[in-house]
């Protein structure tokens, strides 16, 4: 059963296993970092829900649920 | 596609009287690094004010150039290529730069250095675009910028061990303080002497011999070894796009190479970025020192408030209504000041030239014309200021981050939000604002739309017409009718401006849907002078580009206006002569001519007329108006002369030609028709500029015309249908 980012609550952290989804997307995601093993935090949720925002190797991403929903982490 | 480094042994024994120096060409630098490193304050301390801004031709990617001189005298010409987070080219910034890096870009060679710009405070991230450039074969110099942001965040880099791992020369800068930049420029003398940069790093044996056959086919394709190193790797998770396209054998050796290094239990897709932040891991654990605790920074407070759940919007909206507050009542004086330098000009010049058509001409053409855009520049200045300071100090990635969900039900990306709202002031800062949407198809539906919120050139036709037309009655007990009237009218156009987005982004615009991966970078305060710079750049091409389309229209309409003479009756009134030369000009006869066009709106020939002589700007509207029912062109939408004469005004047959209906309906074709050259202006330049500009502006004045044709004609016939006749 894997989890991804979306299941992950504010304020809680895990750690990227994959990345998937479109390709574009998912290639920004790694160049920006999110590979297997990055440690990555979900800081808080969108006012109206989405999209989400993370903090990654010291910086903060935001990204939308359709995005994060191919973040698998463990 | 080798780098030819431009040896000195070809110059000895040239022209002995003249030094190196001389017979050297221009050095050419290149900045690149990630978004909000300081690329453009580093470029901006190099260069000084001298910089040149275009477009790279047939996009629009802004490409900044400058130069600055060398102590022998000689110039160095700096290009600041835009912010990207890699070399992939998933965007058409991150491809603009990647071309221009490797000198396939159509009128650019390839630089002779190249200055990575780093962020100290954020080394590990900055890290990965700098190992894709250090393969390309170009001599490079890292700027480790922004070290004091570091420092006050507890993190020291070791430059010089920097240094060492990367072997290129590393100088720390400040660039908002201008330190290092001296040491810089001398770096940059020196890098062409210096070997040339390569991969640090060994790939794992299964990775190295899978991408071996994709380097030699591009090797083959004529690239630089090491280039193609780096070209092979980027091609395990991309298709050969751009300039990779039609390599024969390329995705064939590239698939080949995926299935193998999947068989030997790699994912082809993420194992470039794992090889380079494995390495970078190594680089970031021998150079990065953290002091102090890190505690929760000064972004992460304010965030806590500026995107809270309910506090956040609530800012955000209350952030606008100032905006828009400020820029009504700030730019009021300003205008009513521009407005009497206009007249004041008009009046000079009135009385310096004799009386006839070249006084007309200069008066109440080119003056009256130039004035009516320039009327606006107050507004639009206001506009810029509070978008550069909103980009400067970071909080426009976090309003796009709040809107996004409500900006994604048509389609469209948050960072749309705030050029529509400009829309509301004037579509030109909103059009120009639209830059910072990276997806073109969602920038190009942007641009379409923006049009139609109504902005403040509207707002003298609507006074006019609803103050003569719809009385002021009470509605519901609090509201009034007029009020209602005018609120109808804005929010029929931003309805329009939402639903035509969704339609464009369905149809002609459509494309996979588009990621939205933002960085929400730190809050910073926003430095004055870079801040003045911006607006006034952006200002002074709004006034190039609109001022010299505006002043050859104006002169045309004017002529059409002028043109042929009417022998006018004597002993009548000014006004009267006006009249009687207008209806008598080509314009008039124009307007007579198309009355069968707009008679199923509604209007008869006058308004025709005021049609036709606002394609320019709308407010020229009221102007004609005046000039048409005789009271003048100084007429102003609040004219009581004016507003009388439209009521009392009845055609043969006696019934009035203006009823409410026909005022609504000229509102609501007024709402969606695009009457504003220097939107078209700018339209033009931000869709690519040239023919493609020309194409894009010309389609959205069609559409947008033949919208309001149909909701006008809509409006006038239901009305009649529903009973509002008189
Ligand atoms: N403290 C500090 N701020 C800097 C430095 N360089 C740039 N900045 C600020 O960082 C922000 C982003 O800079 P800018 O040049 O626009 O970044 P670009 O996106 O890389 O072009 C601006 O507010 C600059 O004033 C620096 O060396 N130190």
């Amino acid at each position: 059963m894997s989890r991804t980012l979306v299941s992950i609550q504010p304020g809680e952290s895990a750690r990227v296993a994959s990345v998937g989804g479109e390709a574009g997307a998912a290639r920004r995601l790694m160049d920006l970092g999110l590979i297997r093993g990055t440690p990555i935090r979900v800081v808080r949720v969108a006012p109206l829900g989405d999209p989400i925002e993370v903090s990654v190797r010291g910086f903060m991403l935001s990204l939308r649920r359709a995005e994060a929903e191919h973040v698998v982490v463990d | 596609m080798e780098n030819s480094s431009t040896g000195s042994l070809a110059t000895t024994g040239l022209a002995p009287e003249a030094g190196p120096a001389q017979l050297t060409s221009q050095l050419r630098v290149a900045l690149i690094g990630n978004p909000n490193t300081g690329k453009s304050t580093l470029f901006n301390a190099l260069t000084g004010m001298r910089q040149r801004v275009g477009n790279y031709s047939g996009v629009t990617v802004e490409r900044v150039e400058g130069r600055y001189r060398r102590s022998n005298g000689t110039a160095v010409s700096v290009l600041d290529l835009p912010g990207t987070y890699s070399l992939s080219a998933t965007s058409p910034d991150e491809e603009i730069a990647l071309t221009v890096l490797l000198g396939l870009a159509p009128d650019l060679p390839a630089p002779d250095v190249v200055v990575l710009v780093v962020d100290a405070s954020n080394l590990e991230r900055n890290l990965f675009v700098v190992s894709q450039i250090l393969e390309l074969g170009l001599p490079v110099v890292i700027a480790l910028n922004q070290v004091d942001t570091a420092a006050a965040a507890g993190i020291r880099v070791d430059s010089v061990e920097l240094a060492m791992q990367l072997q290129v020369q590393v100088v720390e800068t400040v660039a908002t303080k201008g330190q290092g930049i001296d040491v810089l420029k001398r770096a940059i003398e020196r890098a062409s002497a210096l070997p040339l940069p390569e991969r640090s790093f060994e790939l794992p044996a299964p990775l190295f011999r899978a991408v071996q056959p994709v380097e030699a086919v591009l090797v083959q394709a004529g690239f630089h070894p090491s280039t193609a190193a780096m070209e092979a790797l980027r091609l395990l998770a991309i298709a050969p796009e751009g300039h990779l396209a039609g390599i024969p054998g390329l995705e064939g050796e590239a698939e080949r190479a995926r299935t193998a290094l999947e068989e030997a239990g790699y994912n082809a897709r993420a194992v470039e970025a794992e090889v380079r932040y494995g390495w970078i891991a190594e680089v970031v654990e021998a150079t990065v020192h953290r002091f102090g605790s890190a505690g929760s920074s000064r972004t992460d407070r304010i965030d806590a408030v500026l995107l809270h759940r309910v506090f956040g919007p609530l800012i955000f909206l209350l952030l606008m209504a100032i905006v828009f507050q400020s820029i009504f009542t700030w730019a009021e004086p300003l205008m009513t000041a521009v407005e009497g330098l206009v007249g004041g000009v008009g009046n000079l010049a009135g009385s310096a030239l004799p009386e006839g058509d070249l006084r007309s001409l200069v008066v109440d053409g080119v003056i009256a014309g130039v004035g009516s855009v320039v009327i606006f520049l107050p507004q639009i200045v206001i506009l810029f200021l509070f978008i550069g300071f909103l980009e400067a100090t970071g909080y426009m990635a976090r309003a796009a981050f709040i809107m996004d969900r409500f900006m994604r039900g048509v389609g469209l990306h948050g960072r749309s939000f705030i050029p529509m709202l400009s829309g509301y002031a004037c579509a030109v800062p909103g059009i120009m604002a639209t830059r910072t949407i990276e997806n073109p198809k969602d920038r190009l539906a942007t641009i379409m739309v923006v049009p139609l919120m109504s902005c403040s050139a509207r707002i003298p036709v609507y006074t006019l017409l609803i103050g003569t037309f719809i009385p002021p009655i009470a509605v519901a007990g609090i509201f009034n009718l007029q009020g209602l009237t005018l609120l109808a009218m804005y929010f029929l156009g931003t309805a329009a401006a939402l639903v035509v987005a969704g339609i464009f982004k369905k149809t002609l615009l459509k494309g996979p849907s588009q990621p939205m991966i933002m960085e929400l970078p730190p809050y910073r305060l926003p430095n004055l002078r870079s801040l003045l710079l911006t607006v006034s750049h952006r200002a002074g091409l709004f006034l190039r580009r609109a001022g010299t389309i505006i002043f050859a229209l104006t002169i045309v309409l004017w002529a059409l206006a002028t043109y042929p003479k009417t022998e006018v009756v004597a002993d009548v009134t000014d006004g009267a002569a006006q009249e009687q030369q207008l209806a008598g000009s080509i314009l008039g006869r124009a307007g007579q001519a198309v009355e069968p066009i707009v008679r199923p709106l509604g209007y008869d020939w006058k308004i025709g007329v005021s049609i036709i002589s606002s394609f320019a700007a709308r407010e020229v509207f009221v102007a004609t108006m005046g000039t048409i029912y005789g009271v003048g062109s100084d007429a102003d939408e609040t004219s009581v002369a004016l507003r009388e004469q439209l009521l009392a005004e009845t055609d043969a047959a006696g019934t009035p030609v203006y009823t409410p209906l026909i005022a609504v309906s000229l509102m609501v074709f007024y709402v969606f028709a695009m009457m504003c050259v220097s939107t078209n202006a700018v339209v033009v330049r931000e869709t690519g500029g040239g023919w493609k500009g020309v194409k894009w502006a010309a389609f959205q004045f069609l559409w947008m015309f033949v919208l309001a044709y149909s909701a006008a004609f809509v409006v006038y016939r239901g009305g009649l249908l529903l009973g509002f006749a008189a």
